[in-house]
């Protein structure tokens, strides 16, 4: 057992504990309880949209996957995870006003509620909530297993304590205080990732004698390190270019983060959150791959890519400046889980319950649901993340590129054109899920077709679908209009 | 309502703009520059130029372009209903 490395840890847990505390203490005076809850009553500033966007979007991936591939890769991974710094700037710029405008003008509180709204189509509603639903539980689950397999690799304890600890503290702090909760850990969150990075970038370079010698031993191993094609020379100017699609504009199709951009107060928040979230995407996702590729000639011969950030930051600093740098990537982890868990809680609340079964229910019971779903459903995937289930993983290689090839176009072009309608939006999300799973297949077993990444050719195909769609079958245009 | 949506379609173009702009920015520097033989590069910080001018200064420049247009062209309006004329 690791003290020096768990007890800065468990004194980040408890901080997150009195953040979701004091947020749930703003819920019992809440006389709009779903508003509040499921979207923070629309209040959030500058700083925290920003940083609840890095964060949530910000996951295992970007703190242990993508680094331990700049690991193997060289700076051309680095290169391929640059392409992301667009996010901070794109998706509030593209939903941006219009989007904060329309949801208002909609009462919308999920964005499943937008979709029912501009497409007036019960089976829009079904086919979105249950994507959500079974996409982003799969992911959520994955994530989980993330965060217990870090905790276990850093302090020693055993998968199922680990999974305990994580489980219950994202648990108690999301159900008791919802959105603002989320939003508002993710925030601390977000701030230590950027120190964690920060700390740990210094402390590699110096480890390693400078950027210079680094480098030069990066070119003694294989030059083709230094080289935007990866270590193989495998990494084509085509594949990596099509990352702009998957982990770029692409992203404006993600639930969890389109529902962030109806959240905000003010447009002054707006644009706050732009300037701060496009820098802290980019110093995030540089000095994180940054590490990866400074870490091969400091710790060479780690085999397991998950391993590399959690390895080298024991190996460069004393443990208990670890324990705090570690709270980094168990931030990502968590910021990305607890908004996963308040928004497929809000889709079976809002999207499912209040929509079909109960739309009458009173504020009280509303409560009593809310609070209930949401423990449930975090209970569930802690139970499933002790053993997962095939299934879940399999669902999870489709949770983010299947998501934005269903959702983007009934979005964006829900929002910007006004021939929009159901019968493109659900052209659009049936083939772009279906033509993802399908590409899925082909691509792992003859190669990536046209040499781009699978989600590229869905988003291309659900585009084509969605304007034809709406051009060919009950052709109208559509006028926003209070409902 | 009219107004306000004006407003957000030319911000959202902006946006449009810029992600282009970001995108030749990072593609001509990272293959432009990286696509030569690795014996001639040169390394500024001691990172391979192209790197450096894709990845660093790309998003030091976008940095300052996303401050820039916020600043000169970002209008603020209200998102409530009142004040709405069309």
């Amino acid at each position: 057992m690791n003290w020096a490395v768990l007890i800065p840890l468990l004194l980040f847990l408890v901080l997150i504990f009195f953040i979701g505390y004091y947020a749930s203490t703003k819920l019992t005076a809440s006389t709009h309880f779903l508003h509040d809850y499921f979207l923070g009553g629309r209040e959030l500033g500058g700083f925290v949209l920003a940083m609840t966007m890095v964060a949530t979007y910000g996951s295992a991936s970007s703190f242990l996957g993508g680094p331990g591939t700049a690991y193997t890769m060289g700076f051309g991974w680095i290169l391929l995870a640059m392409t992301q710094v667009v996010t901070g700037y794109f998706v509030l710029m593209i939903l941006g006003k219009k989007f904060a405008i329309v949801t208002r003008l909609y009462n919308a509180v999920t964005l499943v509620d937008f979709l029912k709204k501009r497409y007036n189509s019960p089976a829009v509603v079904l086919l979105s909530a249950v994507s959500i639903l079974i996409f982003l539980f799969s992911a959520m689950t994955a994530q989980w297993i993330g965060g217990a397999r870090l905790i276990e690799s850093i302090t020693g304890l055993s998968y199922n304590t680990a999974l305990f600890l994580f489980a219950v503290s994202v648990l108690v702090y999301v159900t008791i205080g919802g959105f603002r909760a989320v939003a508002l850990t993710d925030a601390v969150q977000g701030a230590v990732m950027v120190i964690g990075t920060l700390i740990l970038l210094v402390a590699v370079i110096r480890a390693g004698g400078g950027i210079p010698a680094i480098v030069q031993s990066l070119i003694a191993e294989n030059p083709n390190l230094v080289t935007p094609y990866g270590a193989d020379a495998n990494l084509s100017a085509a594949y990596v270019s099509s990352f702009w699609i998957l982990v770029g504009v692409g992203v404006v199709g993600l639930p969890q983060i389109a529902v962030r951009a109806m959240s905000y107060k003010n447009s002054q928040s707006m644009h706050r959150a732009l300037i701060i979230g496009t820098v802290v995407t980019g110093v995030i996702m540089l000095n994180m791959h940054l590490i990866g590729v400074f870490a091969r000639p400091i710790l060479p011969g780690i085999d397991v890519g998950d391993k590399v950030i959690p390895l080298i930051t024991l190996h460069v600093l004393p443990s208990w400046l670890a324990g705090i740098v570690l709270a980094a990537p168990m931030a990502a982890i968590m910021s990305t889980v607890d908004s996963l868990l308040i928004l497929v809680s809000s889709t079976i609340v809002k999207d499912i319950y209040l929509n079909y079964v109960k739309p009458d229910a009173s504020n009280k019971r509303i409560k009593q649901i809310s609070f209930g779903v949401t423990a449930l459903l975090g209970t569930a995937v802690a139970f499933l993340a002790l053993d997962p289930p095939d299934l879940l993983i399999f669902l999870n290689l489709f949770a983010f590129g299947g998501l934005e090839a269903a959702f983007i176009w009934p979005i964006v072009l829900g929002l910007y054109w006004k021939y929009g309608n159901k019968w493109g939006a659900l052209f659009s999300m049936i083939s772009g899920i279906a033509s993802y799973i399908f590409l899925h297949f082909y691509n792992s077993a003859h190669g990536n077709l046209l040499d781009v990444h699978t989600v590229t050719l869905p988003v291309v195909l659900s585009l084509i679908l969605y304007i034809a769609g709406s051009l060919l079958i009950e052709r109208k245009e559509y006028h926003f209009t209070r409902q | 309502m009219n107004k306000r949506f004006q407003i957000a379609h030319r911000e959202a173009w902006i946006g449009i703009g810029l992600a282009l702009f970001n995108f030749i920015w990072w593609f001509g520097f990272a293959y432009g520059l990286g696509g030569r033989s690795m014996e001639e590069y040169s390394y500024i910080w001691g990172l391979p130029d192209w790197f450096f001018y894709s990845c660093i200064v790309g998003f030091v420049i976008m940095t300052f372009l996303v401050w820039l247009v916020v600043a000169l062209f970002f209008k603020n309006v209200s998102f409530e209903e009142e004040g709405d004329s069309e």
